[in-house]
């Protein structure tokens, strides 16, 4: 029984690492795009 | 649609830069001008005023103003409200015709931290220029340009209205701002302030149109457009930049009288947030005016919804639709789907809203001179 | 004025999360409800933050002899640690971020 739980933890834990490391937590963004704006 | 775009959307808790115009009073009349400048409005803020303004500013962490109006170095206070500015850490980018920049002033804008200089344009050579912004203004924008390259002032920009008149002429204008190592700044013609009447001869063609986008998407790494061509997203791949309307959610508009606007190309009342004079100064006025938290509120597709563009061009420019007589939860007046054109015929002639106030000096202004203090 | 050199972008043999870093000078940090804006007075460039608790780890570098330890002080998740090297690597490539001189 516990050694299920384990595999299925790591399991879980492995798809939310690569779904983290994918998550971009910053952005550039070109201002100059804006109207009324120089 | 991206985090970001939904969270600039939403509204920021300050401007990341707002439009500031310092006066009315111009000595250009451009045909097209969006704040219908001319004469000094004598409700103007005072220089106390503009540093109480700055200090909110500040305060807000606004992070630069861009600064016009009308033309802005006609203003006798103009260095001391830039220089105030600066030496507060809020940036300063600002818009003129040139008349004033002699060797002395672009020296002195060559030497001041943080400041940004646009000179507007609209043609390549006097001809074309000079019919919208009047006679002589061509010569005095290059001898402005050319005084801010012996200044050693760095990269400046040259900024135009794309028109039907100059639309041929984007590849002459690239090749004037790479000759001076300049950036280019292309952007959309509205119908606000002078432009309500002259819009209809001035704006580009439909195919004109396909043209803009054609280049944009050629030229678009290293060219300006104040993401004012996302309607023209609608023909397919989207142009670079944020493609969002920033109106009263990441910029808005402060007039020369301290009037607060969604954006320059809506000084009207039905877009008018409130004045800073007004208890709460701007900051109340950005984070709690009726308008502001309005146009925060997620965009209804209106008469749009069941075009397949709508994402891509968003329904366009309110600003556009506003003076044009158009509602605005429909089709841009320049739909690239033909809609906008089809909308218009129906706006009975005379109805659409007129600009709040002309502030254009009632005399056909003589030829232009190159202005010297 | 010239911007502040990225040599921190190039291959070193120090791991990211060992280097001591801080916020470029120039640089403007301002909150906002879903992270924060910076501001490169320099560059002219805007990035966005999108999540507050890098915020937190952006604005205590300085007081920190690493990214890790940083990371230790904001107690940042483990897990969440890939993803935010990732964005203080593309802070760095932005000049937002540099090496701090001193250590």
């Amino acid at each position: 029984m516990q050694e299920q739980e384990t595999l299925e933890n790591e399991s879980c834990e492995g798809d939310e690492q690569a779904e983290l490391v994918e998550e971009l937590l910053i952005e550039e963004i070109s201002i100059d795009g804006m109207c009324g704006v120089y | 649609m991206s985090a970001l775009t939904t969270e600039l959307k939403r509204g920021l808790d300050a401007p990341i830069c707002l439009t500031w115009e310092l006066t009315y009073a111009c000595n250009l009349a451009c045909i097209h001008c969006l704040s219908s400048s001319g004469r000094r409005d004598p409700r103007e803020l005072t220089t106390d005023e503009a540093k109480v303004l700055v200090d909110e500013l500040r305060r807000m962490q606004v992070f630069y103003v861009n600064i016009g109006g009308g033309e802005p170095t006609i203003r006798r206070d103009f260095f001391e409200i830039v220089d105030y500015c600066v030496d507060g850490g809020v940036g300063v980018k600002f818009s003129t015709n040139g008349a004033f920049i002699d060797a002395a002033m672009a020296r002195r804008l060559a030497s001041t931290d943080y400041l940004d200089v646009q000179i507007s344009l609209d043609g390549i050579d006097a001809a074309t220029n000079d019919a919208v912004r009047g006679d002589g203004s061509y010569a005095v924008a290059r001898r402005a340009m050319d005084h801010l390259a012996d200044a050693g002032f760095g990269p400046f920009k040259i900024s135009l209205v794309v028109t039907r008149q100059n639309v041929d002429q984007l590849d002459g204008f690239k090749q004037l701002a790479d000759s001076y190592g300049a950036q280019l700044r292309v952007t959309r013609l509205r119908p606000s302030g002078r432009g309500a009447d002259t819009w209809h001869e001035l704006h580009p063609t439909n195919e004109q149109q396909r043209q803009i986008y054609r280049w944009l998407l050629a030229h678009g790494e290293d060219v300006l457009t104040g993401d004012s061509f996302f309607h023209l997203n609608a023909l397919g791949e989207p142009l670079p930049g944020l493609n969002l309307c920033g109106a009263g959610r990441v910029v808005c508009l402060i007039d020369p009288i301290g009037d607060v606007y969604a954006c320059p190309f809506v000084i009207h009342d039905e877009f008018l947030a409130g004045n800073v004079r007004e208890a709460g100064g701007f900051g109340r006025i950005w984070r709690e005016s009726e308008l502001f938290l309005s146009l925060r509120e997620p965009e209804a597709a209106g008469a749009c919804a069941s075009c397949g563009s709508y994402d891509a061009c968003q329904g366009g420019c309110m600003a556009a639709k506003f003076f044009t007589g158009l509602p605005l939860d429909g089709p841009d007046p320049e739909c690239v789907g033909g809609d906008g054109e089809l909308a218009l015929v129906g706006v009975s002639p005379g109805s659409a809203p007129r600009p709040a106030a002309d502030h254009s000096k009632p005399v056909r202004p003589s030829p232009v001179t190159f202005v010297r203090r | 004025m010239p911007s502040a050199q990225a040599e921190s972008t190039q291959l070193q043999s120090v791991a990211l999360g060992d280097r001591a870093l801080e916020l470029a000078p120039r640089v403007a940090l301002r909150p906002e409800q879903f992270g924060a804006l910076a501001y490169h007075y320099g560059t002219r460039r805007l990035v966005f933050l999108k999540d507050r608790q890098l915020v937190c780890v952006v604005e205590a570098l300085a007081s920190h002899p690493s990214l890790d330890a940083t990371f230790d002080a904001c107690a940042v998740d483990v897990r969440r640690r890939p993803a935010f090297e990732r964005a203080i690597a593309g802070l760095i490539e932005s000049e937002m971020i540099r090496e701090r001189a001193d250590d």
